[in-house]
């Protein structure tokens, strides 16, 4: 458990869902194929301005996931390219079976975007919380998973789905976020983004962190660097497939991986990461994530309580090094 | 993936032509015929593979002959042509029945239908879209189907395109939910383009659908939901003609067709086990006689 002597970042932060909302009106403004499928959830999805610049191809179904995910496979079976968007622990929990069979294994070109997720509902209970999703998702043989972890790598993400045909789960973050990709970095599927690191005497651990956590391994980094010890950070921008070549090169060139995901580590990044690791490389790892449902609190107090922190994934770097807890 | 049998999609595509314009008893003369041997063909595959829904299957039969034999406007030389009329088999698991029609018709060799279960074989238990032509998804679990016919409609309003969407369910699968979130859509949106066919046997895999969880008044509940409802007897091809017209109302049409589970084989008819029962040898000689001479 970290102590709370984090200091807010300095940086500016970004809201992705508005990153998203304003791609997907681009992307319809270019495509007429491109609808928006929503369960009641014009707002919380934010498309009440995709609603007002195309009414006839917004289709709200009501509050109906399962009839949500399959409508959205038969309008990509009518030729259409549809965003499917509703509340990350709805979608994916609620309509898990119509995503495997109806986007997955039926090849569709369905977009399915999560918003919210992790436990950005916080007081709303893990009811609310989206922490199993990634583990759901990257079960499915051949749908993609992506966690875009900054706003401009949420417009890349969804502009590579509308051009890429496949099933995909975005994963689009509730709370705002600083930038944290290098200016200009796209969207490769199955490519992750290395973010830091690159000391002269080589890395000594790497930290593969997903959407709200990169920019806190990024601050673990900073403050990791001013001890004299170097951090790879790796964004993982796709949980499934997974960036092999960079997993196994971190396994190979550093002593040990953290991995930190605003999620449930069973079956998530943490076990994606871990399994490739240990049948290859294996190295000493620390995997940050949740492991029970949250207690009652804000977002921050949870990401504080299950140490998904800055102070927290340094905690774990040193314990991958041997240097036991801070 | 199956490729088209070009001559038998030719044969059929011109027999199709022919019957538009021919006398309705010539057509449905037609449709008797083809019922015929896509159960003979069934009765076979599951007897090679024994394994399959043939009680299902014989139900469903004669709907699946009536879209194909007269009504869809499909072509097995161009299976994706995006303009094609859609007809979804919600109730996959009588894959049987669906893949000997769509041999019928040519959309692939009638021979691959010896391969049916077998291993690699691209018609597995259930019907897949990335392996066999014809089929629009991939059912198996059931409540699928009509959600993904409403979205493909959806599509086709949207794109102004007169294509129509036909589903096939099972009466038993009218339990799970998302068929009725999907029945509120299609209403709540106005399609009137699609046409939800219920395969009324009144049994499902473990007994009677009214023993297990009643539907009745089933046709009541589905016009409360805003559908055009057609209760007909299914095995009668003159009312499944009329029930697969278009929608007179302007809303989306739910056909109630009163099967028979087993249809054709008199040990089987209305018999909870042939769910999924495999026939013995002389179970197979009766069946066969019994269709033969229907």
């Amino acid at each position: 458990m970290s102590t709370p002597t984090e200091t807010p970042p300095a940086a500016p932060t970004f809201d992705c869902r508005k990153a998203f909302a304003e791609e997907i009106i681009a992307l319809a403004q270019e495509d007429p194929r491109i609808v928006a499928v929503c369960n009641d959830s014009v707002g919380s999805s934010n498309l009440t301005g995709f609603r007002d610049a195309f009414p006839d191809r917004l289709i709200n179904v009501g509050i109906a996931e399962q009839d949500l995910v399959g409508v959205g496979a038969g309008l990509a079976n009518g030729g259409m390219i549809p965003f499917v968007s509703a509340a990350a622990p709805f979608l994916t929990g609620r309509a898990l079976e119509q995503i495997k069979a109806d986007v997955a294994y039926s090849a569709t070109h369905v977009l399915l975007c999560g918003q919210s997720p992790g436990m950005a509902y916080g007081e709303l209970g893990p009811t609310h919380h989206s922490i199993e999703d990634l583990s759901w998702t990257r079960a499915i043989p051949g749908l993609r998973v992506l966690v875009p972890a900054d706003p401009q790598e949420t417009r890349a993400a969804v502009r590579y789905a509308v051009g890429n045909p496949g099933g995909y789960y975005i994963r689009i973050p509730r709370h705002a976020v600083p930038a944290v990709n290098p200016e200009g970095t796209g969207f490769e599927l199955g490519r992750s983004v290395r973010l830091a690191g690159h000391s002269p005497g080589g890395e000594d651990v790497t930290v593969i962190a997903i959407g709200t956590l990169v920019s806190r391994a990024l601050a673990a980094a900073e403050t990791l660097r001013a001890e004299g010890i170097s951090v790879r950070v790796i964004n993982m921008s796709t949980v499934s497939p997974l960036d092999a070549d960079a997993v196994l090169a971190a396994a190979r060139e550093t002593r040990g991986i953290v991995t930190a995901e605003e999620a449930i580590v069973s079956g998530g990044l943490g076990a994606a990461v871990a399994s490739l690791v240990v049948q290859n490389q294996p190295v000493p790892m620390r995997l940050l994530g949740l492991t029970e449902f949250a207690p009652t609190g804000s977002t921050d107090f949870l990401l504080e309580h299950f140490g998904l922190t800055a102070d927290g994934i340094v905690a774990a770097v040193r314990e991958v090094l041997g240097h036991g807890g801070a | 993936m199956l490729t088209t049998d070009r001559a038998t999609a030719e044969k059929y595509l011109a027999t199709r032509k022919e019957l538009a314009d021919a006398p309705v008893e010539d057509v449905i003369a037609a449709l008797t015929a083809m019922a015929t041997q896509i159960r003979l063909w069934d009765l076979e595959m599951i007897n090679r593979a024994k394994l399959g829904h043939i009680g299902g299957d014989f139900s469903v039969t004669d709907i699946l002959t009536t879209l194909y034999g007269a009504v869809l406007n499909v072509d097995p030389t161009n299976p994706t042509d995006p303009e094609r009329d859609r007809f979804i088999l919600s109730k996959g698991h009588t894959a049987g029945a669906l893949y000997s029609t769509l041999a019928y018709c040519g959309f692939f060799p009638q021979a691959e239908l010896a391969t049916f279960a077998q291993a690699l074989s691209p018609l597995n238990g259930h019907p897949n879209r990335t392996k066999v032509p014809g089929v629009e998804t991939n059912t198996g679990p059931l409540g699928h189907g009509f959600p993904v016919a409403v979205g493909h409609a959806l599509a086709a309003k949207l794109q102004g395109s007169p294509r129509r969407t036909f589903v096939v369910m099972g009466d038993g699968e009218m339990q799970e939910g998302s068929n009725w979130e999907a029945a509120m859509t299609a209403a709540h949106y106005e399609l009137s383009s699609v046409t939800a066919i219920i395969d009324r046997n009144r049994l499902q895999q473990g007994a009677g659908t009214e023993d297990t969880k009643t539907l009745e008044p089933f046709p009541d509940k589905l016009a409360s939901f805003g559908f055009e409802v057609r209760d007909i007897p299914g095995h009668d091809f003159a009312a499944l003609l009329l029930a697969t017209q278009p929608s007179t109302t302007g809303k989306p049409v739910a056909v109630i067709a009163n099967t028979v589970k087993g249809k054709g084989v008199s040990f089987m008819e209305n018999r909870v086990e042939w769910h999924h029962k495999v026939p013995s040898d002389e179970q197979v000689t009766q069946a066969v006689q019994e269709l033969t001479n229907a």
